[in-house]
């Protein structure tokens, strides 16, 4: 392989990874935004898009699979959040977060009795376990085009909800401004029942997107919620673009470090990084001001 | 006075229930408690929830059958969750409360280790269902193992590959205790089979995708084979990448890679891997008079009638395990726990699903080279690799 | 101090010594002596809860990779009691070594003569790194607030874990085994032989009693009062004149040490160590206990960690562990935020009251359950010499 191409499918291979930490990435960013609540169980919404499609893949068709897991796990994430965040008061935001710890660990045990230990995972979108697409001497899987395409299509989707519907900007306001949003009469409970759901929903997509890719087991949501959450402080809190570009800068500097040094120490590598980031410019790279050091309680 | 005479009346009918129910339990003989220590939950999950459910479902058949010499067999099974904690904590439980005759498990060579030396201080019969040679090398008197070494699968990976003509290859391994005793193992015999290891790399059992390693392989020049050695889903994934890659070089998987859903979830890019694998797999293919055939396939149907899902070979493990501790009793008349032992070390012929064991006082393993056979998958199912 | 105070002060700790003891003899008298062994495993793991609980209930500082300080003491010091030394040959500074007690030669299970580094010596190295490493990481990191801090102590978390997997000296994913006993002093050996296992538990119970008592007594101190300004306000606490980064960093360095402390001890108590003891699931599991305890709850987080590790190790929870664990977390921090002693002292002051006691006005010692109340604030200053508080 020429230099260049072998490059080329570094930063390919980087992007493949990078691409599946910026799917759930976006759903940290979306919680966070609209209650300032880190949900890490963020992980487990995404393996269990996966295996509930999966599960509805033996039945019905690909495409009415992931819509039907979509719409599961959204409801799912709304359920929870009623059940265990709505009657909180007097609770600071790290016991919420301990909160959703607890969650991923119970969502975690109940997949694995309701499924299986087994790894399973949805047919490639479009060609097979060997189809490739090539340009300039490198190769990339179609599916990565297709979590890509998702990836962006959410960002899109997203900032068009934020900024021109009525709940979206309900959402806003909530996180920039709780007193003065419920002043102005929005049920800030709803919205952050619909945070839960909407995030959930994004979760799930992005679990049946990268399945083909990465497989989908009753485990995946914990390495996911830990690189995902890495992404998004690294892109800095507050953006959803800013949360993909974080994601595949993970991925891409552990491509590169393969390149390097051995592969043992890519994890290794990315999180130094991480560090060396948050030492220097603690709100992330794109992040918003006033974040990060004191001044946040 | 009739509440007081009710209550006294109640005591009275519960004390006598009580006197009867133990009179009846000291009438029978006391089942044997065998322990076991899998990890049904957690990172080790392929292992363990094989091994437990194999485990429940010999001791039932056993029991069925009228139990071991006249006595019922009782499975004291513990979930370890692969924590090396967890497992010390329960083999002192085992040892010093349950005291059961013998224990069977655990699933990992780290927690096998962790326990190797409590046992054989507390002199208890342990029959591991993992895999390093360390838990048998150097040998201590009451630790067995039933899995076939890692060495005789690299053996027989080695051979393939002289076979074949090749010469340099690229190694990569998990971090997990299976990736890592792999590496090893194929390491330290390479020079000896005169194969050459031109890039060797680690990576995280729990990747989401492995294209930058194998852009890394393929960048590394002479590399003629692959070999690769994890379990579900890296080992998929491996398979997946190097063919969308354009690696088309041959690709060696572990003995992990032996069950059926495995080939299914890497599809096409499975085509012409080969792997050493137990005879578990090809069983209907095996010629009637094969000494393990009968096992196998009484296994197998068992397994798979009982739990509705394909069967594993790490199962068998526990299968072995079970079958050797209570060949054991059955020669020693009783639970002698030093009368078992010594029946089991004198184990000749003893046919299983992991091969035909022949255990003596310096090899604790049993099984040689024969236990393994070279498998190939050809248009989508296991086949036994017949040399060109 | 007043008597009725010196009292109040005193009981905790008296209850605890006898609550300990009573368990041992009622299990003896029962014959159920091997639960000593999960309860003493369960108490070590408590030394890190406690640790974890003055850097968040009492600083306010969230740390996800503690457990990475308790797997750097044990590893450091299983590594250094088994890794043979004895290819140094019988001369040059050896025996110098050997008696001056930093290394020892012993014999393994297997009769082969090994030369390795001794046990205290190890316990001296570990203690070392782990207050090195703590404030090399400590330092910068302290520095971010809230969800970036979090995300850095988890960094730093996996970072170990994944080194520990990658390095070979360290046994990679097997860990270490074949530990040997630690010898403290004549009759006191950190083993987990039978015949000692009475010791063990009364040694593990000392250790915690004793951080306990430390503990409360920092935290009843002005460090405890600036920690806790800390906590609650970190830029109110500053214009005050506190130097936050060094009280930040000095209790981040002291919970590091007692993790250290206790990964030693449990490493020769069991006898080895793996890298799942660096693990996120065993880091989130620490914030979990202290959490279940009561964030600021000295008392409650030993009480609730010891329990539920021991229910762990016992294997009550059978392959439902990590699940009923989530949801005890999950209950627990919904239902009792301050820790369950609270409402259950509560609940007792009212039975008492009802019984006809008629309690003291209550010195209010700062940094219990009301901190985490909110609605009722500790005070930052405290005026001496005038009747009631002073107020901030």
């Amino acid at each position: 392989m020429t230099g260049a191409s072998l490059a080329l499918q570094y930063l390919l291979s980087g992007v493949t990874k990078g691409s599946v930490y910026a799917a759930v990435a976006i759903g940290f960013n979306l919680i966070y935004s609209a209650t300032g609540v880190l949900n890490l169980a963020q992980g487990e919404f995404v393996m269990l898009g996966g295996m509930v499609a999966v599960s509805l893949a033996h039945y019905v068709a690909l495409p009415v699979a992931v819509t039907g897991a979509v719409v599961i796990v959204a409801l799912l994430g709304c359920l929870l959040e009623i059940l265990f965040f709505r009657g909180l008061r007097r609770h600071s935001v790290l016991h919420l977060i301990i909160i959703t710890i607890g969650l991923s660990i119970v969502m975690q045990e109940a997949a694995l009795h309701l499924w299986d230990e087994k790894v399973r995972s949805l047919p490639y979108f479009t060609g097979n376990e060997v189809s490739s697409l090539h340009f300039l001497g490198a190769a990339i899987s179609p599916q990565v085009v297709w979590v890509l395409g998702t990836v962006g299509a959410t960002v899109l989707a997203l900032q068009g909800f934020l900024q021109f519907t009525l709940p979206g900007r309900a959402m806003r306001a909530c996180s920039s401004n709780p007193e003065a949003a419920m002043l102005a009469g929005i049920n800030l409970r709803n919205m952050r029942t619909l945070s839960f759901g909407l995030s959930a929903a994004l979760g799930a997509l992005a679990g049946c997107v990268i399945s083909p890719i990465t497989m989908t087991h009753y485990e995946m949501g914990t390495p996911l919620a830990i690189k995902g959450f890495a992404a998004a402080i690294l892109g800095g809190l507050g953006n959803p673009m800013a949360a993909v570009l974080g994601g595949l800068l993970v991925g891409v500097v552990e491509a590169a470090s393969v390149s390097r040094l051995p592969a043992a120490y890519n994890d290794v590598a990315a999180f130094v990084i991480l560090l060396l980031v948050l030492f220097v410019r603690p709100r992330g790279l794109f992040g918003p001001r006033q974040c990060g050091t004191v001044g946040e309680g | 006075m009739t509440r007081i005479l009710q209550h006294l009346a109640t005591a009275g009918g519960c004390g006598a229930l009580l006197a009867l129910l133990s009179v009846r339990a000291f009438s029978q003989l006391e089942p044997v408690k065998i322990g076991a220590l899998f990890a049904v939950t957690g990172p080790a999950a392929f292992l363990g929830a094989p091994e437990a459910k194999t485990a429940r479902m010999v001791v039932e058949q056993l029991n069925a059958a009228g139990g071991v010499a006249g006595r019922r067999l009782e499975l004291v099974l513990k979930d370890t969750g692969g924590s090396p904690e967890k497992a010390v904590s329960f083999a002192k439980q085992l040892i010093d409360e349950d005291r059961v005759l013998a224990i069977i498990g655990p699933s990992t060579s780290g927690e096998t280790m962790q326990i190797k030396a409590l046992c054989e201080e507390n002199k208890m019969i342990l029959i591991s269902c993992a895999a390093a040679e360390v838990i048998v090398k150097p040998v201590a008197k009451y630790v067995f193992k039933v899995p076939q070494k890692d060495s005789q699968a690299v053996t027989w990976i080695y051979r393939t590959m002289k076979d074949k003509g090749i010469g340099s290859i690229a190694v990569l391994s998990s971090n997990d205790g299976f990736g890592a005793a792999g590496k090893k193992q194929l390491e330290d015999m390479a020079g000896e089979a005169g194969i050459k290891i031109v890039a060797d790399e680690v990576y995280d059992r729990q990747a989401t995708d492995l294209s930058d390693i194998v852009t890394k392989v393929k960048s590394t020049p002479g590399v003629q084979a692959v070999v690769n050695w994890s379990i579900v889903p890296a080992q998929s994934i491996v398979a997946k990448n190097m063919r969308q890659l354009g690696l088309e070089v041959p690709l060696f998987q572990s003995h992990g890679f032996a069950n059926p859903k495995y080939l299914q979830q890497a599809g096409l890019a499975a085509e012409g891997t080969l792997f050493p694998a137990g005879r578990l797999m090809i069983v209907d293919d095996l010629p009637d008079d094969h000494p393990q055939k009968r096992v196998l396939a009484a296994y197998k149907r068992d397994y798979e009638a009982a739990y509705h899902e394909g069967v594993s070979t790490f199962g068998g493990h526990a299968y072995d395990a079970l079958m050797i501790v209570a060949e054991g009793l059955r020669r020693a008349g009783g639970p002698d726990r030093d009368k078992v032992r010594d029946a089991i070390e004198n184990l000749k012929g003893f046919v299983g699903t992991d091969g035909i064991f022949n255990y003596s006082a310096t090899d604790h393993t049993g099984l040689d080279l024969d236990a393994f056979e070279m498998l190939i998958v050809k248009q989508g199912k296991f086949t036994s690799y017949k040399k060109q | 101090m007043p008597r009725m105070n010196r009292i109040r002060c005193a009981l905790p700790a008296a209850l605890f010594a006898l609550a300990a003891t009573g368990v041992q003899l009622a299990m003896r008298a029962t014959g159920t002596d091997y639960c000593l062994t999960q309860l003493t495993m369960a108490l070590y793991y408590a030394l890190v809860a406690l640790g974890l609980c003055l850097v968040m209930g009492y600083a306010g500082q969230v740390s996800l990779g503690h457990g990475a300080f308790f797997a750097l003491g044990g590893y450091t010091s299983a590594i250094l009691t088994t890794h043979d030394l004895s290819w140094l040959g019988p001369g040059g500074a050896v025996p110098w070594l050997k008696a001056a007690g930093l290394l020892a030669a012993r014999q393994d299970l297997y009769g082969n003569r090994l030369l390795t580094v001794s046990p205290w010596a190890a316990f001296l190295a570990a203690m070392l790194l782990g207050a090195a490493v703590a404030c090399l990481i400590g330092y910068p990191a302290l520095r971010l607030r809230g969800h970036y801090l979090a995300l850095a102590t988890l960094a730093f978390g996996v970072i170990v874990n994944k080194l520990l997997l990658a390095s070979s000296l360290a046994g990679a994913a097997d860990g270490i085994n074949g530990v040997p006993e630690w010898r403290l002093l004549a009759g006191l050996t950190v083993c987990g032989k039978g015949p000692a296992r009475a010791s063990n538990y009364y040694l593990a119970c000392g250790l915690v009693l004793l951080t306990l008592l430390a503990l409360r007594n920092l935290v009843h101190s002005r460090v405890g009062r600036a920690l806790q300004a800390i906590r609650d306000g970190e830029t109110s606490a500053a214009a005050l004149g506190i130097d936050t980064a060094r009280y930040k960093l000095k209790a981040f360095v002291l919970s590091a040490l007692l993790a250290a402390m206790a990964g030693v001890f449990f490493t020769h108590y069991t006898g080895g160590i793996g890298p799942s003891e660096a693990g996120a699931l065993k880091s989130v599991r620490y914030v979990a206990l202290v959490a279940a305890g009561g964030l600021a709850n000295l008392w409650g987080v030993a009480l609730m960690s010891t329990a539920l590790n021991y229910a762990s190790l016992r294997g009550w929870f059978g392959t439902y562990d990590n699940a009923v664990f989530g949801a005890l977390l999950i209950l627990l921090v919904s239902l009792a935020p301050q820790g369950p002693l609270t409402p259950l002292g509560g609940w007792l002051r009212r039975l008492a009251r009802r019984a006809g006691w008629k309690p003291q006005p209550r010195a209010r010692l700062a940094g219990t359950a009301a901190a985490q109340s909110g609605a009722d604030p500790a005070p930052h200053l405290r005026i001496e010499g005038r009747p009631g508080h002073g107020a901030a």
